[in-house]
């Protein structure tokens, strides 16, 4: 096998880590400061895969459009989840925070086939992102390079949020020690809203990012959000920067895993994941 | 006040006469006799109470681990995976059903303790991560492993075997035969639980559950109590699992996905986690339930997340802790009375 072949897959590898970081990403940060391990992130991806389908393949919606659209309806849908289920049960065992939002990922698997049924097509690409580009001497599609973009620029915009603003700032003292953040004067009850909100809404767009090149299917969201899972694991539950490299990793995995050991890339997957939770449970990229 | 001394009087009468028999014994007696009638009703009825049966064994093996020693596995499913692929490749190759479900059991067993001893380093969120890592893992190899475990067809035209060895042993006409044998078998496995639960051993797992540095101190080995917790429900696991593949006669995919490993976990909720006959209950309301609904409405997982939402939410005893006081009280009321 040839280098272009090798860094060819690379590429390939960045665009499935950069799908998998806009659900890990809302994931990992909704536990960090919430302290609830969400079952139904996956299914907030899907809901918003279904949502781009309607506003851009069905409605004819502009694509610019219909992707914070898609975004901000699972946002809100995250923020009422929040308000009225989570926060009656932060205090409760975090064996009732996964059966709860298990209850969801039921729920909203009956609620797409109710809502929209049925198989769908494929959308065009958006004007402006189809076609391909030659990259080292093979085509690579338009808007796989956009989806990387894409999650780049996530990454960069909750990194300067959290880092650099004074509400990041209330978010980090919040998710270090709650009682005091209260204390201080913030309001934790809104903060946890808004913050479960914008968790939703990334894992939104994330999915409405997908329906271009993707099929979506009730079945999505029960199948990412394991891949979420163990990014989730093994950047560290909760530390947004490890979830990030953790995307990097699985994504290159899976690339470089079909390429080499197809037989064993799932198993190998799921070794990953144990062998980071018995040997770093903080995380490969944890201090501590 | 007259109905405490009463009862105390029938409680001092009862134990000088081990003979009389309390309503609770007789409860169960009539609740074996109506279960052991079902095969009267038609193949239909012994259809659903097998798979009740054996979800009830799956989940209070479960429970043993989740309501009593305080660890929620969602990797179970890979462990009646286990059972069930061992019993049906078993049963493939030679027809004997104890065999089958010994060695499905055993595997299972096998593969609890190897599972177990690396999990339970962790409690709580890792735990359950970690136990959902392993279950996956076993999906990795029932899916990929096509030459043995045939691929995401799983193996089908499992028989039900026969009850002894092949040219000795009794051969099933119906289903009926087999409802009675996921029948007794399911009762003594019970026991033996519920002879568990009672023991000193159930009383340490719970201890663990409540206070794991209080049975630290207690001197016990507390990864050792853990991981004997996890390997007998494990164990049970694999006993449901390796008695399931003859009843629906394949062995699929499907079977160890996390999705299944869910499955005791909200039957042990719906019925309530805190009582032996929690898993049971939920396991006969979450089949019957189902049985019920998918004739009403195709979106059956809508109406379960919704009942488990609303479990969590406000329920989280289940149906066993709402209606046991009230079956109490009725009872002491008619003592009362009489």
């Amino acid at each position: 096998m040839d280098a272009a072949t090798l860094l060819y897959q690379g590429l390939v590898g960045l665009n499935v880590a950069m799908s998998l970081w806009l659900v890990a990403a809302g994931l990992t940060f909704a536990f960090g400061v919430l302290g609830i391990l969400n079952f139904a992130h996956g299914s907030l991806y899907m809901l918003g895969a279904y949502l781009g389908f309607t506003f851009y393949g069905s409605l004819d919606l502009d694509f610019w459009l219909a992707l914070p659209l898609a975004a901000v309806t699972v946002g809100l849908l995250g923020v009422l989840l929040e308000r009225f289920f989570f926060r009656p049960i932060y205090h409760l065992d975090e064996a009732y925070h996964l059966i709860l939002t298990f209850g969801f990922v039921l729920i909203l698997a009956d609620a797409v086939r109710i809502g929209w049924g049925g198989v769908f097509l494929i959308p065009p690409l958006p004007s402006g992102l189809a076609g391909t580009v030659r990259i080292l001497g093979r085509g690579f599609s338009v808007y796989n390079l956009f989806v990387i973009a894409a999650g780049l620029a996530v990454a960069v915009a909750l990194w300067l949020l959290l880092d650099r603003t004074w509400w990041g700032r209330k978010v980090r003292a919040t998710a270090s020690d709650r009682e005091m953040a209260s204390t201080l004067g913030i309001d934790t009850h809104r903060l946890f809203s808004v913050v479960f909100g914008l968790a939703a809404a990334i894992a939104g767009l994330g999915g409405a990012l997908s329906i271009p090149v993707q099929v979506v299917t009730p079945g999505v969201g029960t199948a990412i959000i394991i891949e979420a899972f163990i990014i989730t694991v093994i950047g560290g539950l909760g530390n947004l920067s490890g979830a990030f490299v953790g995307a990097l990793i699985v994504g290159l995995a899976t690339a470089y895993g079909i390429l080499f050991f197809p037989a064993i890339e799932l198993f190998l997957v799921y070794l990953i994941m144990a062998l980071v939770l018995l040997f770093r449970p903080q995380g490969l990229f944890s201090g501590r | 006040m007259a109905g405490d001394e009463l009862t105390t009087l029938v409680r001092a009468a009862r134990s000088i006469r081990p003979g009389v028999a309390s309503p609770r014994t007789l409860a169960l007696l009539a609740l074996l006799v109506a279960l052991a009638l079902v095969p009267l009703l038609g193949t239909y009825p012994s259809w659903v109470m097998s798979q009740v049966l054996l979800l009830g064994l799956f989940a209070a093996g479960f429970n043993l681990l989740f309501g009593y020693t305080g660890l929620l596995s969602f990797g179970h499913a890979g462990l009646f995976a286990v059972g069930a692929y061992t019993a049906a490749l078993l049963l493939l190759a030679y027809p004997s059903l104890p065999l089958a479900v010994v060695a499905g059991t055993v595997a299972a067993g096998v593969a609890s303790v190897v599972i177990g001893y690396l999990s339970i380093r962790h409690t709580k969120i890792y735990f359950a991560m970690l136990t959902l890592a392993f279950g996956m893992m076993v999906y990795a190899i029932v899916f990929k492993w096509r030459s043995v475990t045939g691929g995401d067809d799983g193996v089908v035209g499992v028989p039900r075997g026969i009850l002894g060895v092949p040219g000795a042993g009794i051969e099933f006409g119906g289903l009926g035969g087999f409802y009675y044998v996921v029948l007794v078998v399911t009762v003594v496995a019970l026991y033996v639980l519920w002879r568990i639960v009672r023991s000193p051993l159930g009383l340490t797992l719970r201890g663990l559950r409540d206070s794991e540095i209080r049975v630290a101190f207690a001197g016990l080995p507390v990864r050792r109590y853990r991981l004997v917790s996890f390997t007998i429900s494990g164990l049970y696991a694999g006993l449901a699992g390796s008695l399931t593949a003859p009843l629906v006669s394949s062995a699929t995919p499907p079977m160890a996905h996390w999705i299944s490993s869910a499955e005791p976990v909200l039957a042990t909720l719906l019925g309530g986690v805190h009582a032996f006959s929690g898993p049971l209950v939920g396991a006969f309301l979450l089949i019957v339930l189902k049985e019920v609904i998918v004739r009403f409405t195709e979106y059956w997982l809508l109406v379960l997340g919704s009942v488990v939402v609303l479990l969590v939410l406000t329920f989280r005893g289940g149906v066993v802790s709402v209606l046991a006081p009230a079956v109490q009280r009725l009872w002491s009321q008619r003592r009362q009375d009489g």
